[in-house]
């Protein structure tokens, strides 16, 4: 796999990185997980299906492995290693750890991402609102009861603030 | 959801029965945890499986010259290179690391590459050249037990006969309240568990195993004031699709060894079937738990574990393998397909007479864990109910399917689907109520299960059913619901005008840890020494694979009531420890927490030796109950006198390990019957569906539960544990199903693969039943089971009675029910 690359430079969590020739082929998962040394979006399925690799791409709610890393070139990616200062959780992390949201975790940080994207646009988001807004995201663990639980108590927590 | 209130223990902040917060959950939010997909080293390459394309095929020749020729590529290996045994399995070891002569289902790996990239080693098993001779596939497991064997081991993984009580002694019933028309979808014919005894309607499909069933009534015998109904059912392969595909990292180590980051859930038994096959003494060989992604069942086997060791071994550098989510559906082992037929005898008022069963599962091309599968299908086959008299047979097949083993309720899952449909169809033929029937049989403590075995713990069967039917049921629908609310969801396509609802209810009983005569126990190490700033910190090392479960808050929060001691930390799970047995059977909990508690009271009775030793005392005998561990002192209870903890342990650490084993077990006789089993868990369910008849949409929108759980030792994961468990009971139930075509997976991905969303996910209301379970460590039952397996009966009779369809067979499709509903009409 050496014809085809290509380096270019990635504004990952408000810092650049450089990926120095990296196969044209290349996922923004890929590059991100074993490139940029960013492993926390997660690959359960490389093809859209199960949100764990969500990531904010210029503002946008995407699947990581359906964009090629050479595409994310001059957009500002989020990933889950930087919705919150380093050491410091956000709200939405907070409200996972306080309501049991996690048990094995792989879904984790997609579903972070997918609630960040939703608090934001959609603060008041009702129940059913929220069950639509996470349905691109699958966890096999939960059954989703805690991770309602843990959005609610976000949403509620902002409304307070 | 909605729990009853659980009384907590407030002596030790974090302890036993508190909801405590999961030491991983931090990193678990950030991202910072390390699954074994996100290891990362500079040297390594990437390994990847070349897999059969065929069922069933002879291997002719395999040319790897191709791929070794492509830039990039540092080896391949086949069968020729595995330089220990050849073969690996659970219980048998009958399967091989690589094909050599023939291959056996679809995916069957045949060949390994290790590369500088992931895409080069795909070319690299493109490249590879391997000549098949394809063979017709068996695929019917009706036929397996009498076709020519497709493996030296035989077509039948075992055959398990139970006879209970004198069903001879039984009297014809009166009335066979309809026979199968074979299960919905279900493949008449001939074979095993389609060889039903023939009853009335004569319908009898063919000879067989399930199919070939008994005959009676028929005009049957008057007078002896007994009922009976029968009916054949049929369970698809459920897969465990847990969200981090497999993967591990093998790094070379320095006396010619190789150590190993692998997600799994039993790390001893991987550890030796990989240095068996890599012919390797096994303490050359090291295995440390990566961070799991869900398991449930589906990492109990060894699956790119040998493959990924040899490529690192060969190359002399690290080599990582992770699967794809097409390539994790070929690459372990899903829950077994099973074919049923029951009946079911009764007195007229209800009383349970006699169960007669017979039970099919395909096991697919490999062992696995089948046998043990089979026994608790035979075992359960009554479900929670007192049944004087039963003849049971099982049979577990190789076919050339994909391989089957351990998923979730394990065995149960299947029986269950089919008793609890029976129990409704037996209500309906006596013209009772169905829950008044189940309360009516229910199992006590002192009852006989169908093995002669006595229930000699808890057994609240009563109590789960009243629980959970006394749960509010949702409100009525209403004009005013979101049309997202309706059946088929977002796609809108129902009306609601002809949507039903109904309303069923399912109970269930599993066996908690490994039984047959298993000595399935566990080990811990607990350290307890000051830390750097002279504060006690208790260290726990145990090899229990924390697979999202909670095992790693649990082993804290025991330690912290044993110890009373706030500082807990853990060491990784590996093989330098002893072995705590699998996670799996919803066992961890009682084998690996009594482990740790076991080694908490060794190292208190070191503490209450030094501080009895500072008075000039040994505490043996009678003086042993002079001193205890109150608070951060050891008491002198005689004197009053106290001795700080931090004290004692400026003499110096202690650490201590120990074993814990379940009470033994037997095995089953020539005739099914033996104390087999440990503990049982019971759980009922009451699922609320809608269902839109026409377009065979089903929304399941209410689950009540109640679950004996022993005792709570984090109410808030025993929750987390029934969630997920009821959701993947409703996938199996309306959803869940891998195609298989001619031995062949038609759907292994997430686009055709379909597993319970937040908006499939109904609502639970659930209720712990809390009775200590006597010799449970802390009274606590295991958990994890039980809202898998009566969860997807109660979803079906739901749509039973929503629609008035049979529904024999799960997962219940769209065209089970539109299109019966067509014909009906």
């Amino acid at each position: 796999v050496t014809t085809d690359d290509v380096s270019y430079t990635l504004a990952v969590n408000g810092t650049d990185h450089d990926v120095p020739s990296a196969w044209l082929g290349e996922s923004l998962l890929y590059v991100l997980r074993e490139r940029l040394g960013l492993p926390g979006s997660k690959n359960a399925c490389d093809q859209g299906e199960c949100g764990s690799c969500s990531v904010l791409l210029d503002g946008v709610l995407v699947c990581s492995c359906c964009v090629l890393g050479a595409d994310a070139v001059d957009a500002q990616v989020r990933t889950v290693e930087g919705v919150a200062p380093d050491g410091d959780l956000s709200d939405v992390q907070q409200a996972f750890l306080d309501t049991g949201a996690v048990q094995c975790g792989f879904c984790t940080p997609g579903l972070v991402m997918a609630v960040h994207d939703l608090l934001d646009r959609a603060p008041d988001a009702d129940e059913l609102a929220v069950r639509e807004a996470i349905s691109g995201n699958l966890c096999r663990c939960t059954g989703y009861g805690r991770i309602l639980e843990a959005i609610e108590l976000a949403q509620t927590r902002r409304g307070g603030a | 959801v909605s729990t009853t209130p659980i009384r907590t223990h407030e002596d030790v902040a974090g302890g036993v029965g508190q909801t405590v917060d999961r030491p991983d959950g931090t990193p678990k939010v950030t991202g910072a945890f390390a699954f074994s997909g996100d290891l990362h080293h500079d040297r390594m390459l990437w390994g990847r499986t070349l897999r059969s394309p065929h069922p069933s095929a002879r291997i002719r020749s395999i040319d790897i010259g191709p791929a070794l020729a492509i830039p990039g590529v540092v080896a391949v290996l086949t069968a020729e290179d595995v330089p220990g045994k050849p073969t690996y399995g659970l219980e048998h070891k009958d399967q091989p690391v690589f094909a050599s002569d023939v291959v056996r289902y679809q995916g069957e790996p045949v060949a390994a590459v290790a590369a500088d990239h992931p895409e080069t080693a795909l070319q690299a098993i493109r490249a590879i050249v391997v000549d098949y001779e394809v063979t017709e596939p068996l695929t019917d497991p009706e036929r397996a037990r009498d076709a020519a064997p497709i493996h030296p081991d035989g077509n039948v993984f075992r055959h398990l006969p139970l006879r209970h009580g004198d069903p001879d002694g039984v009297a014809p019933a009166d009335v066979v309240a309809d026979v199968p028309r074979s299960a919905s979808g279900a493949s008449a014919g001939s074979g095993l568990v389609a060889d039903v005894p023939r009853s009335a309607s004569g319908a009898s499909a063919g000879s067989g195993l399930v199919a070939d069933v008994p005959r009676s009534a028929s005009g049957a015998s008057a007078g002896s004031g007994l009922v009976a109904v029968e009916g054949s059912y049929e369970v698809g392969m459920q897969d465990q699709a847990f969200l981090g595909p497999e993967s591990g990292l093998a790094i070379p180590t320095d006396d010619g060894g190789v150590e190993l980051y692998i997600s799994t859930q039993w790390l001893h038994v991987d550890h030796e079937q990989v240095a068996a096959c890599l012919g390797l003494e096994p303490e050359r060989v090291r295995l440390v738990l990566g961070g799991v992604g869900g398991a449930f069942g589906a990492r109990e086997d060894v699956s790119l574990q040998v493959h990924v060791c040899l490529l690192a071994l060969r190359t002399g550098r690290p080599v990582k393998m992770q699967y794809s989510r097409e390539e994790s559906f070929h690459g372990h082992v899903h829950r077994h397909p099973a074919r049923m037929w029951f009946r079911h005898t009764a007195t007229r008022d209800g009383e349970l007479v006699k169960l007669e069963a017979r039970i099919l599962l395909d096991g697919g091309a490999y062992a696995s864990t089948s046998p043990a599968v089979l026994a608790n299908a035979v075992c359960f086959a009554g479900g929670p109910y007192r049944i004087p008299h039963a003849v049971v047979d099982g049979w577990a097949v190789r076919t050339n399917n994909p391989p089957c083993g351990a998923m979730r309720g394990f065995g149960v899952v299947q029986v269950c689907f089919a008793h609890e449909a029976q129990m409704d169809r037996l209500a309906e033929a006596l013209g009772m109520d169905p829950v008044e029937l189940r309360l009516r049989n229910a199992l006590q403590p002192g009852d006989a299960l169908l093995t002669g075995q006595v229930i000699t713990g808890t057994a609240p069967v009563r109590e789960v059913i009243e629980a959970c039917v006394a749960h509010d049921l949702p409100p009525e629908p209403s004009a005013d619901d979101d049309p997202m609310l309706l059946p088929g969801g977002a796609g809108l396509v129902a009306e609601r005008r002809h949507v039903r609802r109904g309303v069923g209810v399912a109970v269930s009983i599993k066996n908690l840890m490994y039984s047959e005569g298993f000595d399935d126990y566990s080990t811990a190490a607990v350290r307890l020494e000051l830390d750097a700033d002279g504060r006690p910190v208790a260290t726990v090392h145990c090899a229990a694979a924390e697979v999202g479960q909670g095992f790693v808050t649990l082993a804290q929060q025991i330690a912290r009531t044993e110890l009373h001691v706030s500082q807990v930390l853990l060491k990784p799970a590996d093989t330098t420890v002893g072995s705590a047995g699998s996670t799996s059977a919803s066992r961890q909990t009682w084998m690996s927490g009594g482990a740790v508690q076991l080694a908490c009271r060794a190292v208190r009775e070191v503490l209450l030796e030094r501080a009895a030793a500072r008075r000039g005392e040994a505490i043996t005998g009678a003086r042993r109950v002079r001193f205890d561990l109150r608070g951060d002192e050891v008491v002198d209870l005689d004197s009053g006198a106290g001795t700080p903890v931090v004290d004692l342990l400026g003499e110096g650490p202690i650490e201590e390990t120990r074993e814990h084993h379940h009470p033994p077990t037997d095995p089953l006789d020539e005739h099914g019957q033996g104390n087999a089993h440990v503990s049982f868990a019971f759980a009922a369910h009451r699922a609320v569906v809608d269902v839109d008849p026409d377009l065979g949409l089903v929304r399941v929108l209410h689950i009540a539960t109640g679950q004996d759980v022993g005792r709570a030792l984090n109410p808030r994961a025993v929750v987390g544990q029934i969630e997920g468990g009821i959701a993947q009971g409703v996938g199996l139930a309306v959803m869940e199903e891998m195609v298989i075509d001619e031995g062949r997976i038609r759907n292994a991905s997430f686009t055709d693969y379909l597993i319970p969303t937040a908006l499939d996910m109904p609502e639970v209301a659930a209720t712990l039943i809390e009775q200590p379970e006597p010799g449970a460590p802390f009274g606590a039952k295991g958990v994890g089971e039980p809202p898998t397996i009566s969860s997807t009966p109660a979803v079906v009779a739901a749509i039973r009675a929503a629609t008035g369809l049979p529904l024999r067979r799960v997962p219940v499709r769209p065209q089970d029910i539109a299109l019966t509903t067509r014909v009906d009409a």
